[in-house]
């Protein structure tokens, strides 16, 4: 066993003993208060928590293959959701079997062999350029450049952004070989985190809220507490981390706030097109898009810190 | 062996059609109870009929019967085994030279075997922008025949963008089906007006779920 995967069995360790609390939190909220919606929220949420730290952990196990297919399945679920709540017509169809179909699997496979220099542009330039080309040939102008934005959208945020996360271990940071399993680990416990406690102390202390206009949930309490709550477990867990506890905080802080904007410009999304969740298939927690809105701005800003001051290529 | 075939087929079209649509069936008006029922829905796609087919739960799937198109359906030796064996369906001849009225005669007799149907009141597929298309008068003579069986509004959203008419590759969007509240025919009530009543609970329960 080697040091990494010591580490990696503290983490999981630790994040059983966390759920195992929720658990049984859950569990006496039901037998104290009953099962009110609330209650039975919460306990939908923390089980869904479970199937979701369970694929995360098995997908470690696996290795790099393991983690490129989970976040692929993330990406292909979150396409759909997206996609889904789009305004494309019948002469978008073969635009969209070419997203889902050549685009999103041709990326994934770029991630999976390591060529940073093509996946990095492959869908902001490639996509951007080509997939407007096979929409135009149907010549359906009505809402044209809102159909190909859309389309470009749902790649950019699905696909691309998402695609960082898997990305991230093939980083070549030196002293940190071997370890790269743990920068995934802390970009979705921070971010998660984040997400957790942002509700938590909203719920607490919440007054002021943030922005009404996009998410009545959001307070100013709730930010500001989940924010430095989420910024100093990530310092803590800077062991970890190729980074010294004050880096690892700092880069808690840029994926915390990213998180949170990332959320509300997803927010905004989902207003404009009139719907509460992105998805129905994660009980208690909506849609794929809905537990992944916050990793999918951190995730390649994350990447990108990580890369230009750690890593050798 | 032939019912095992049909039950294995069966089983494989409906995790496909989860796979491709990971359909959800949203019971807004109705609860999913057994009961016998006209379930009528939108109709823009060929696989309308097996989406409600699969959103139903074993219990209401098994006592419910398709009203689909004879002249397709009975094209080959493959569609004849489908359409009779896995889905049971009522089949009625649209080309005109059936004598008129037989088609209402397969379907009452169906209703009074104690089955379920699921029909689509356009009569054709709709490949408009309109959400629906005016009702034929079947479901009039089906409800004015057996009023006491109630007409459940049955919309499919999304499944014309999964597979729009003339496409072969479908593109993996997540449907919905909702169960609207349901009708019957009211004692003295106009054909005409019962079939635009029915038309507004249909378009009801669309916009109940999925937005104007």
């Amino acid at each position: 066993m080697t040091g990494w995967d010591r580490h990696l069995l503290l983490l999981s360790l630790g994040t059983l003993v966390l759920l195992v609390l929720f658990t049984a939190v859950g569990q006496v909220l039901r037998a104290r208060l009953g099962e009110g919606p609330m209650v039975a929220n919460f306990n939908t949420r923390v089980k869904a928590w479970w199937g979701m730290a369970a694929l995360l952990a098995l997908a470690f196990m696996a290795g790099r293959s393991g983690v490129v297919l989970l976040f692929a399945a993330c990406s292909f679920a979150a396409l759909r959701e997206f996609v889904t709540l789009t305004r494309f017509r019948r002469a978008d169809h073969w635009a969209m079997v070419t997203a889902f179909f050549v685009v999103f699997p041709l990326h994934y496979y770029l991630v999976w062999i390591d060529w940073y220099g093509l996946y990095a542009i492959f869908i902001p330039v490639y996509g951007f350029l080509f997939l407007p080309i096979i929409a135009v040939l149907r010549s359906d102008t009505s809402d044209f450049l809102a159909r190909i934005a859309e389309t470009q959208w749902a790649l950019m945020l699905c696909v691309f952004c998402l695609s960082h996360v898997p990305a991230l271990l093939y980083l070549r940071i030196p002293g940190y070989e071997g370890g790269n399993v743990l920068l995934i680990a802390f970009l979705v416990v921070v971010v998660q985190f984040s997400d957790v406690m942002q509700y938590v102390w909203g719920k607490l202390l919440g007054r002021r809220r943030i922005a009404p206009g996009l998410s009545p949930s959001k307070t100013v309490e709730g930010f500001l507490g989940g924010v430095a709550t989420a910024t100093l477990a990530g310092a803590g867990l800077w062991w970890m981390t190729p980074f010294t506890v004050l880096q690892a905080g700092g880069l808690a802080l840029v994926i915390t706030l990213m998180g949170f904007l990332g959320g509300l410009v997803m927010s905004a999304i989902k207003r404009d097109r009139g719907v509460k969740d992105w998805g129905h298939l994660i009980p208690g927690h909506g849609g794929f898009i809905d537990r992944l809105d916050s990793v999918i701005f951190a995730a390649p800003i994350f990447f990108h810190l990580v890369r230009y001051w750690w890593s050798t290529a | 062996m032939r019912r095992l075939a049909a039950a294995a087929l069966a089983y494989l079209i409906t995790l496909a059609a989860r796979l491709v649509t990971a359909a959800r069936a949203v019971w807004a008006g109705v609860p999913p109870l057994p009961e016998q029922r006209i379930y009528f829905a939108n109709h823009r796609s060929n696989g309308d009929f097996v989406l409600i087919w699969t959103m139903l739960p074993p219990a209401l799937r098994a006592r419910s019967r398709p009203v689909a198109g004879a002249d397709y359906w009975l094209g080959s030796a493959l569609r004849r085994f489908v359409i009779r064996d896995v889905f049971d369906a009522v089949l009625v001849d649209r080309s005109g030279r059936a004598p008129k009225g037989a088609a209402i005669v397969a379907m009452l007799a169906a209703l009074d075997a104690g089955r379920s149907l699921i029909l689509f009141p356009e009569g054709t597929r709709n490949a408009g922008e309109a959400p629906l298309l005016p009702f034929r008068p079947g479901l009039y003579h089906l409800a004015a025949a057996r009023p006491e069986i109630p007409l459940v509004p049955v919309w499919i959203e999304n499944l014309n963008r999964v597979m729009p008419k003339g496409e072969v590759v479908p593109v993996p969007l997540i449907c919905t089906v909702v169960f609207g509240e349901a009708l019957q025919l009211e004692p003295g009530e106009e054909r005409d007006a019962f079939l635009a009543r029915a038309a507004a609970a249909l378009a009801a329960t669309r916009e109940a779920e999925c937005g104007p």
